[in-house]
């Protein structure tokens, strides 16, 4: 208990007793507050604007065009026949009018959201970004709610902005405009019979219109706000279509950024490392062949450690290998599994028909895919033969490593728990949508296979 | 013997240059990639070109393609191509223009020296030099074909018949007989479809039956 304030049980108990004159005097204080408050003269503000600016954004995407269609009906039906010149204007107008009024629909609706930005400090989400001119940006709108949804507000917004400005206009000139009248009766300044006289009840009236006026403009800001939410931002399914697409990008970004990684490492070591350990090798090679006269112990030595090199220069070349093979950019996916197949602990098979390139990033994924599964064989499978499958099909590069092992593999088992093994093998496929499926039964054979997306 | 060395790393170069030279032969030039390879070779003219594969400007087969133009211009010059890591593919576009006086071999095998050394004088003889991991993985490749027919151990004496080796030098790798040796040799010609010609050429056309090309 040592830890727990003491202090918050007894402000507790207390507060039973005081919690409400406290809680009065805190409503009178924020309602006050709320007069002075930027927040309340920002929603004023916003509701007075909203009125001009529902009335041209009703004017432009519905009265203009409705009006003029009627227009046009009109006079197609009863306009005297002499006045032909006029109704076909009108017509063809009532026709090409909607066409210019679509351009001004996206403009309308950036004015709406300045309006919401600059006075309440309140950000409509965007809508999706299409590409292309803008006729066809116009035309694959019209095939989306996301336009008529913006015509809707532009309608709403006459409304909200006629009702919203009334009302709050109502409720601060009530109560300052009145206030101002009830105070010069009071002190006697302008005594006119023809005013409400001060003992009625807009003694109580005019105070509460006042303090209201603030929490009503706040409340038509609140309407607005979710109207435009509602139907100037993008929908739930935009808004996730959006979503998918930036998290498509940035994973495709990762996984290019992994394997460009795996590139680099690859060019440092054999830059680095593996010239450096050839050089060793080589002068120990010479030291063993050369020194011939020197004592036993010291030559002992030397052959140690020149067979050391070399082995560490076959473990080194083996796990560089493994990380980017050189030759899988430069010829391909067929000629890099040559490499894999033939360091294989058991006989595979492979059949390579692939007439055409993938992205780089594929044929990587598709080597390890041959890689990792060849290893695992090699490690579980207690298999005597294995095949290796390598087919392209209709956008797709088809991978199906097969062995004549024991079967009974499962997604579980990893090598080493980090993304090596089977599950290491899923991951990579998922990771540029493709797909990864595995049969083992027990006794055998095992099947895996891998789809990866590939245009030619 | 004279030749020229194409290695970009300073530190092999430097030292390559050393171990030729302690073995007797005659660096006339190192250069450090494949256009400066191809201005030595050209005006020095030497028995073989040891050349590295990745080079700059790209990294990739600088020196693969570098052989091939020597192979196409300079009959007269042996090319063993050193590299890191061995690819069938690029074997087979060595082999591609003529099966003799190439090699293609791992970068570690000049720590073993006399080895090295005597596949740099086999190759400058008009030999063919393979390293084993390029071998099998050619044998990967030609699974399908007539090789099939061999037993293991005959597909064994002809991996060493690929890799350059003479009857007695297979002998010595196996450890059997001279006449179980070429037992097997004419085991694999009669299996390959090879009928008695010359049997040196043979041995070669059946090398190239093995290579697939």
């Amino acid at each position: 208990m040592a830890g727990l304030p003491r202090g918050v049980y007894r402000d507790h108990v207390i507060s039973t007793e005081a919690a409400v004159p406290r809680l009065r005097g805190r409503a009178l204080t924020t309602a006050l507050g709320a007069l002075w408050s930027p927040r309340s003269w920002r929603a004023t503000a916003h509701a007075l604007v909203g009125l001009p600016a529902g009335v041209v954004s009703f004017a432009l995407t519905c009265g203009l065009p409705v009006g003029v269609g009627y227009s046009a009906g009109w006079s197609l039906l009863y306009a005297p026949g002499s006045d032909w010149a006029s109704t076909t204007a009108l017509v063809v107008l009532a026709v090409v009018l909607p066409l210019p009024l679509l351009v001004a629909v996206p403009g309308l609706t950036a004015l709406h959201r300045r309006r919401f930005r600059s006075l309440l400090g309140v950000t409509i989400p965007p809508l999706p970004r299409r590409d292309g001119t803008l006729p066809r940006r116009l035309l694959g709108e019209l095939g989306t709610s996301a336009l008529w949804r913006q015509i809707a507000y532009h309608v709403l917004a006459l409304f909200i902005g006629t009702v919203g400005a009334a009302v709050t206009a109502a409720f601060w000139l009530a109560g300052i405009g009145m206030g101002v009248v009830l105070a010069l009766q009071l002190t006697g300044v302008w005594d006119n019979e023809r005013l409400p006289s001060a003992s009625s009840g807009l003694n109580v009236l005019v105070p509460a219109a006042l303090l209201a006026a603030p929490w009503v403009a706040r409340g038509v800001a609140r309407v607005d706000t979710a109207a435009a939410r509602a139907l100037l931002g993008p929908s739930r399914s935009e808004a996730l279509s959006v979503r998918v697409e930036s998290l498509a990008r940035s994973r495709a970004d990762i996984v290019a950024a992994t394997d460009a990684e795996r590139r680099r490492i690859e060019r440092d070591l054999h830059d680095g490392a593996q010239q450096r350990l050839v050089s060793l090798a080589m002068n120990l090679g010479m030291a063993r062949a050369n020194l011939t006269d020197t004592p036993e112990p010291a030559r002992r030595a030397i052959a140690a450690a020149h067979d050391e090199a070399t082995e560490a220069l076959a473990e080194l070349r083996e796990f560089v290998r493994g990380l980017h093979p050189a030759v899988l950019n430069d010829r391909g996916l067929d000629a890099a599994l040559s490499g894999i197949v033939a360091r294989a602990p058991l006989p595979v098979r492979l059949t390579v028909a692939v007439p055409s390139r993938c992205s780089p990033v594929i044929e990587a994924i598709a080597y390890f895919v041959v890689s990792e599964a060849l290893t695992n064989i090699a490690k579980h499978a207690h298999a005597h033969h294995a095949e290796v499958t390598v087919e392209h099909a209709t956008g797709r590069l088809r991978v199906v490593v097969t062995d004549d092992g024991q079967g009974g593999a499962t997604l579980g088992r990893t090598v080493n728990g980090d993304g090596t093994g089977l599950r290491g093998l899923a991951q990579r496929a998922a990771s540029v949508d493709g797909t990864f499926a595995l049969h083992s039964p027990s006794g055998g054979p095992t099947t895996i296979t891998v789809e990866l997306p590939c245009e030619s | 013997m004279r030749i020229v060395i194409a290695e970009d790393s300073i530190l092999l170069r430097a030292g390559l240059t050393k171990l030729l030279a302690d073995g007797g032969f005659d660096v006339v030039d190192a250069v450090g990639d494949a256009e400066q390879l191809l201005r030595a070779v050209g005006e020095h003219r030497p028995d073989v070109a040891l050349i590295d594969v990745r080079m700059p400007p790209t990294h990739t087969d600088e020196g693969i393609r570098a052989a091939l133009v020597i192979r196409h211009q300079y009959p007269g010059v042996a090319v063993l191509v050193l590299s890191q890591y061995v690819e069938e593919r690029y074997a087979t576009d060595l082999l591609s223009i003529r099966t003799s006086g190439v090699g293609y071999l791992l970068k570690d095998r000049v720590a073993h020296v006399s080895d090295f050394l005597d596949a740099l004088r086999r190759v400058a003889a008009g030999g063919t030099v393979l390293d084993p991991e390029v071998v099998a993985q050619l044998l990967v490749r030609h699974r399908d074909n007539p090789i099939d027919r061999l037993t293991p151990r005959e597909q064994e004496v002809l991996r060493l018949m690929a890799e350059g080796r003479s009857n007695n030098g297979i002998v010595d790798a196996l450890r059997v007989s001279h006449s179980a040796v070429e037992k097997y040799i004419s085991s694999i010609l009669t299996k390959l479809d090879l009928p008695p010609t010359d049997t040196d050429h043979r041995r070669v056309l059946a090398v190239l039956k093995f290579l697939g090309s």
